[in-house]
């Protein structure tokens, strides 16, 4: 019993997972309501739905996230790729004689994921070709991107008005927000085919040693153009739920910040910046700390001055547990605990 | 490199003693309008209530036929410090100007100051001691726009007998607007001990901030009345999330907002919205008239409020069309 107990704490997930039902608890404390979750207009309504929702897009950037930080990168531009793709889906719509029917939505999308694409080559072209530090590389887009975004909106926040596009954020189906389908399917994906193919441990050998895996036959190059893709890819399917949920591109504040929440969903969940072995089921968990503790304050009342400091002792707290130094010391202090226990045993 | 310390300093006294020729000038007495040069360093074009305020103040400027000169720092504040020198040199009548940030300015300032061109503030404020180096401020007051939001929330609900709840979307926390709109808002409402803010959080100034705030706030406090927004934006999220929530807005939950942007006042006109109190940014008629009493040797007051108004549901469909941000 004692050996599974220890060997459930020593699992990587098991901090993350405790803070996650910490923050549960307190929720429910402050507000007794918090699990329920009630079917209203024929769709599933709840905080506990809220929390899916709203972290979808922060989960979606961070299974990208993920796999950059595997290979050793890391992709800072991801919040402004996001603006992007809800520049030009929004003024594509916008554009178009029939904002409300399905195929200028289809339309939209389709062009915004493919500009993304073609975003995801430059990071990679940047990294993989030129050489350049990633976080350097993908500075560049992180600041310039943004400014791109506000050329496409003009400055102005676009406001379209397209029931089928707003489904994207804040829709239903067969009453779970399209959202977290999309979240799901991405999610699944990203798990399937590096999973069961042999992709995920090549880009963890990348990760690991670039020049061994080299010279053993792994094509780095080509696989670092892959993660930065599929990360911006990631991105623009973020972006385009971000703004579908107000139906509006807001290209100063889309995905403002959100490279850095979805750099500590990995971290929480376990993935070393130093690259190598990752876990996506972490990134997970990760995201979902992140947005239950954006939750938790409102539902608390934490006052605004106070959020920033809240939010940073939380996520302290997990890192600290989570440090291979911390988690020695536990365990140097628990095998000291049970010497003495077994003294005392063999003493009476 | 000491040759070109010297030169730059040659032509700073030049400058001065330009300056001096000019400050001597405008003693002299009134120019007539169409001799009169303002020199515009605008913060950039982040948002829309910014572009509008640039097209109000070059429009009102050539209707008044006087010539304008504009430029944009695409907020920095190294480029709008540069924009001024260069006013400076070319010896406007007025300088004015939107400050980027509230600090760093008494250098400049002071290099105005001593070539004789008053300098105006329009929309913020600078942080100086020195209240001799700028002529006048014309912006909004953000209390008393807070101050306008109570005075309409007492009026509204002035019968209510059981406690009114509301909820706070405060903008992005330590913002000089946010601040001032919480207080002023708080002052009034202090009044009638029925009105309770039962949650304040901030939203960012943003739609998705508004509406995930509310989204949150309206499961832990079901018994809302009303949701007052320190801008337009986070109302409108706020309208999304209680739509999510089978609910009216502006029925079931009343909206009261700050800023009259055209979103905004759409959904004001449409009946989601209850009342919004406008923040203009259409300030070049005043400035148009600040400039005028400078030129005729009067002294302007040194804060003047800008001119706004406050809109119900009724007055956004008539004010809508000709809505211009």
């Amino acid at each position: 019993m004692s050996a599974l107990l220890a060997r459930l704490v020593a699992h990587r997930l098991f901090w993350p997972v405790v803070m996650l039902l910490v923050l549960f608890t307190i929720n429910l404390i402050a507000f007794p309501g918090f699990f329920t979750v009630t079917v209203r207009d024929g769709h599933l309504f709840g905080s506990l739905i809220d929390i899916l929702r709203n972290g979808a897009p922060t989960l979606i950037i961070a299974v990208g996230m993920t796999l950059v930080i595997a290979t050793r990168g890391i992709d800072l531009s991801v919040g402004a790729v996001a603006a992007i793709a809800g520049a030009v889906a929004c003024s594509i719509i916008l554009g178009s004689p029939e904002p409300g029917s399905p195929a200028t939505v289809a339309v939209a999308v389709t062009v915004a994921l493919l500009i993304s694409l073609v975003l995801g080559v430059w990071n990679g072209f940047l990294v993989a070709v030129l050489g350049i530090q990633p976080i350097i590389a993908t500075l560049i887009l992180m600041t310039a991107g943004r400014g791109v975004a506000m050329l496409i909106t003009e400055g102005q926040i676009l406001t379209v008005n397209s029931p089928p596009f707003k489904a994207l954020g804040s829709g239903f189906w067969l009453g779970i927000p399209i959202a977290v389908i999309i979240a799901a399917v991405v999610f699944g994906v990203a798990a399937l085919v590096t999973r069961r193919t042999a992709l995920g441990m090549f880009i963890e050998s990348v990760g690991i040693n670039p020049e061994a895996s080299r010279q053993a036959g792994v094509r780095a190059r080509g696989l670092l153009f892959v993660v930065y893709t599929f990360s911006a890819f990631c991105a623009a399917i973020a972006g385009l739920i971000l703004t579908a949920n107000t139906a509006a591109a807001d290209a100063n504040n889309t995905g403002l910040f959100i490279e850095l929440d979805a750099i500590l969903a990995v971290v929480i969940g376990g993935t070393s910046l130093a690259g190598g072995r990752y876990s996506l089921v972490g990134t997970l968990v990760g995201a979902l700390v992140i947005q239950t503790l954006v939750t938790t304050v409102y539902t608390v009342g934490i006052p605004p001055i106070a959020t920033m400091v809240f939010k940073a002792a939380v996520v302290t707290i997990v890192c600290l547990l989570q440090s291979p130094t911390t988690a020695d010391a536990l365990s140097g202090f628990r095998r000291r605990l049970a010497v003495r226990a077994g003294k005392g045993v063999a003493a009476s | 490199m000491k040759k070109l310390i010297g030169i730059a300093a040659a032509g700073a006294m030049l400058v001065a003693l330009a300056g001096c020729a000019s400050g001597g000038a405008a003693s002299e007495g009134p120019k007539p309008l169409d001799e009169l040069v303002v020199g515009f360093a605008q913060v950039g074009a982040e948002s829309g209530w910014r572009t509008a305020n640039t097209k109000d103040i070059q429009a009102s400027f050539e209707e008044a036929g006087i010539e304008l000169k504009f430029s944009d720092a695409q907020q920095k504040q190294e480029n709008q410090i540069k924009a001024i020198r260069s006013y400076i040199q070319q010896q406007v009548d007025v300088i004015a100007f939107s400050p980027v940030v509230e600090t760093g300015w008494d250098a400049v300032l002071n290099e105005a100051k001593a070539a004789g061109i008053p300098v105006v503030l329009t929309d913020r404020a600078v942080d100086s001691k020195d209240e001799s180096l700028y002529e006048s401020f014309l912006g909004s007051d953000f209390i008393v726009e807070g101050e306008k939001a109570g005075a309409w929330v007492l009026e509204e609900f002035a019968d209510a007998t059981e406690p009114v709840e509301i909820i706070q979307l405060e903008g992005t926390t330590g913002a000089a607007p946010a601040i001032d709109r919480a207080e002023g808002f708080a002052e009034v409402i202090a009044e009638n001990p029925n009105l309770e803010v039962v949650a304040s959080q901030t939203g960012d100034f943003t739609r998705a901030g508004g509406k995930q705030v509310t989204e949150a706030l309206l499961k832990s406090n079901p018994g809302v009345d009303l949701i007052y927004a320190h801008n337009d934006d986070m109302g409108l999220g706020a309208i999304e999330a209680i739509e999510a929530a089978g609910l009216v807005p502006g029925v079931d939950i009343k909206i009261l907002t700050i800023d009259a942007v055209k979103d905004g006042m759409q959904a004001l006109a449409d009946g989601k919205i209850n009342f919004i109190v406008e923040c203009s940014p259409l300030l070049g008629k005043q400035l148009v008239e600040i400039v005028k009493q400078i030129n005729d040797g009067e002294t302007p007051e040194k804060r003047i409020i800008t001119e706004e108004t406050t809109f119900t549901q009724e007055q956004a469909i008539e004010a809508l069309p000709d809505r211009q941000y």
